[in-house]
């Protein structure tokens, strides 16, 4: 079975001539099937920059990035927006449309399979925001929405599609204790039973535990790659 | 973990993005739903597409009933050619031509008829109020019958008495309750010029840019009224062809006989004569096509700000369906599509807004003013095309929604 995520000797650089910084050296990550990674480090150490172009959010510079069994670098920008589709997204903002109901919301991310109908859609939405315990939500917009229910609704918009991968950049980031923990076990249990690999990047200590495998960087190095103590399944 | 691998549905990879038709309708109903979200900035681009609908209407309305009243009263001739100076713009200031070549005409074998026709403007007494205005006065043989006027067969008799007229029943007001006096007392005595006339009775004819009112008079009246003109002079000439004379033929013929003091003219060149003086040689076709381009404008950079400011105000949102798949094409599609909503919402009541303005107008001015089907289409096409040109520059904007700046 291919990895979800594989990365070998990719090197970014943000600007050009004289602005030119590298932000990531010669960076190898692999993310198993089913296995969920914690990237961490401290600010700047290039986490981000990393997430992004294993999203294909960027074009790879240097280095290999196959990402689902698509290498990226070189890849066209249509080639790009089409893998965006295969990979669930969640942002440390929640980013829903603040015009649309949490079901229209979640929706969303099957209006890009010209296979689905619009019954077929809504059913989805309404079943995976019942599975992160929104069952009597959906009709809402997120304004009516409190901050961990509307982060539940992105990792249902993020989940709906059964995306084969799912990258997270500080998901907790705006959430108090509580909520930030029930939302990533939630993310956790869901990729769990669907065994979707997950790459998550954080500061946050009190979410280490969710990972199989942490993975440390610092000035655009990986410097550590623990099994984590988490028991895998 | 190999065996939960296998839950994964396995449709991932046949995942086919929707159809042009499907997606239209989904980036369209994205749109709606956006739009419908902030009724007060609904409610105000709707009313800026309002704007400019309803002055493209009004200014295009009042460019059709110019030249559409411009050559009312050619169109009232019946005549197949006519004669006429080389040197008149405009049939309300003609240039004389000697009568002589009224009978020359008659020399030629197609012509059956030839008949002058005499035009000026001369003040009006309103009978009412005594106040003067200047008004079109036609003067032709009242039995040769040239002039194809509602009420005028009728009168063709009464004409021919000594001092009267025939006064256009659709006159501005400004000449005095005309129509209701004859009415209620049958013909009356009225002053044009410094002479004293009577309106034996009236006709329909209708105002132009150029004359206020009309009266209609005959050849011997007319000169008695316009005092000033020389018996040898006629303004215009009107030529009747045998039944089956092949028009072109004869209007060759004419020219051959005629010096280059008049030109030979069908009705329709004669009538697009008239109508290239009011578009070309006066700024009056220039003004209403400027009025309606800055109605454009003006509901173009309305339209625009709202849609840059949808755009702008919602930058993550837009940059978070572009890390989910979302091409730049889709959310074009999905601003064009507002485009569109705000073209169709504002299109509809401008027009109803547009066509009883329309009547308002048309009961003030005397103009023909009236909701044509023909320019709703091509006010709708200007709406949309102003709409289209908004989003399009709109549009630019989503490329600020950088899905690579979310993280
Ligand atoms: N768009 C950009 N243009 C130029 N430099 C950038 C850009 N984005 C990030 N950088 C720089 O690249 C370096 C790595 O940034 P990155 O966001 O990847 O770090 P990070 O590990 O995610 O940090 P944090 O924990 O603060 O989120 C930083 O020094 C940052 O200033
Ligand atoms: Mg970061």
């Amino acid at each position: 079975m291919e990895n979800p995520v594989e990365i070998r000797e990719v090197t970014y650089a943000y600007g050009e001539g004289a602005l030119r910084r590298e932000v990531l050296r010669e960076v190898d990550l692999r993310v198993g099937p089913g296995e969920i990674v914690i990237l961490t480090g401290p600010s700047g150490s290039g986490k981000t920059t990393l997430l992004t172009l294993a999203g294909a959010l960027r074009a790879v510079q240097q280095g290999s990035c196959r990402v689902l069994g698509r290498e990226l670098a070189g890849a066209r920008e249509a080639e790009r927006v089409a893998l965006r589709r295969r990979i669930g997204f969640i942002f440390q903002s929640h980013n829903l449309l603040g015009f649309l109901s949490a079901r229209q919301n979640v929706a969303m991310a099957l209006e890009l399979d010209g296979g689905t109908g619009e019954r077929e859609r809504l059913e989805r939405a309404d079943a995976m925001l019942a599975s992160v315990g929104l069952a009597e939500h959906a009709g809402k917009q997120p304004g009516q929405l409190s901050g961990g229910q509307r982060q539940r609704v992105a990792v249902a918009r993020a989940l709906v599609g059964s995306p084969g991968l799912i990258l997270a950049d500080e998901p907790t980031a705006a959430l108090d204790k509580a909520s930030g923990q029930e939302v990533v076990h939630l993310l956790r249990d869901l990729a769990r039973s669907r065994g979707t690999a997950i790459l998550l990047v954080t500061h946050d200590p009190r979410i280490l535990d969710v990972a199989d495998r942490i993975v440390a960087m610092e000035d655009g190095r990986v410097v550590a790659d623990d099994a984590a103590r988490a028991v895998n399944g | 973990m190999n065996a939960m691998s296998d839950l994964r549905p396995a449709a991932r990879g046949a995942m086919r993005a929707p159809g042009f038709l499907s997606g239209s309708w989904l980036a369209v109903r994205l749109a709606w739903r956006q739009l419908r979200s902030e009724r007060a900035r609904l409610a105000s681009a709707i009313a800026g597409v309002m704007f400019a609908c309803v002055l493209v209407f009004m200014q295009l309305g009042f460019r059709a009933a110019l030249f559409e009243s411009a050559t009312t009263l050619i169109g009232a001739m019946r005549a197949d050619l006519f004669l006429m100076s080389p040197m008149t713009l405009a049939s309300f200031r003609p240039e004389t031509i000697p009568r002589v070549r009224v009978s020359q005409a008659l020399g030629v074998e197609a012509v059956q008829a030839a008949v002058p026709v005499y035009l000026a403007q001369a003040s009006f007494r309103n009978p009412e109020s005594g106040r003067r205005r200047m008004i079109q006065l036609i003067g032709f043989d009242a039995e040769a019958g040239v002039l194809d006027l509602p009420g005028l067969a009728a009168m063709r008799e009464a004409l021919k008495q000594p001092d009267t007229i025939a006064f256009d029943a659709r006159s501005r007001p400004e000449f005095g309750p005309v129509l209701r006096m004859f009415q209620e007392q049958g013909p009356f005595a009225v002053q044009i010029g410094n002479r004293e006339m009577r309106v034996v009775g009236t006709v329909e004819m209708g105002t132009s840019f150029g004359a206020d009112g009309n009266a209609v008079l005959s050849e011997v009246n007319f000169r008695r009224a316009v005092r000033e003109r020389p018996q040898a002079l006629v303004d215009l000439a009107a030529i009747r062809l045998k039944p089956g004379a092949d028009l072109l033929a004869a209007q060759a013929a004419l020219r051959a006989i005629m010096p280059p003091d008049v030109a030979v003219l069908t009705q329709e060149e004669l009538r697009r004569h008239e109508l290239r003086y009011w578009e070309e040689a006066t700024p009056i076709g220039f003004i209403f096509s400027f009025g309606s381009l800055m109605g454009l404008i003006v509901g173009m950079v309305i339209v625009y700000q709202i849609l840059f400011s949808d755009i702008a105000g919602h930058l993550k949102e837009y940059a978070t369906l572009k890390a989910m798949g979302y091409s730049n094409a889709h959310l074009s599609r999905v601003v064009l599509g507002a485009a569109g909503i705000l073209a169709l919402l504002g299109f509809v009541p401008g027009t109803i807004a547009s066509a009883m303005l329309y009547g308002v107008i048309a009961d003030a001015t005397f103009l023909p003013l009236a909701m044509a089907t023909e320019r709703a289409v091509t006010v709708f096409l200007m709406i949309f095309a102003m709409c289209g040109v908004a989003g399009l520059l709109a549009v630019r904007k989503l490329r600020d929604a950088d899905p690579a700046d979310m993280f």
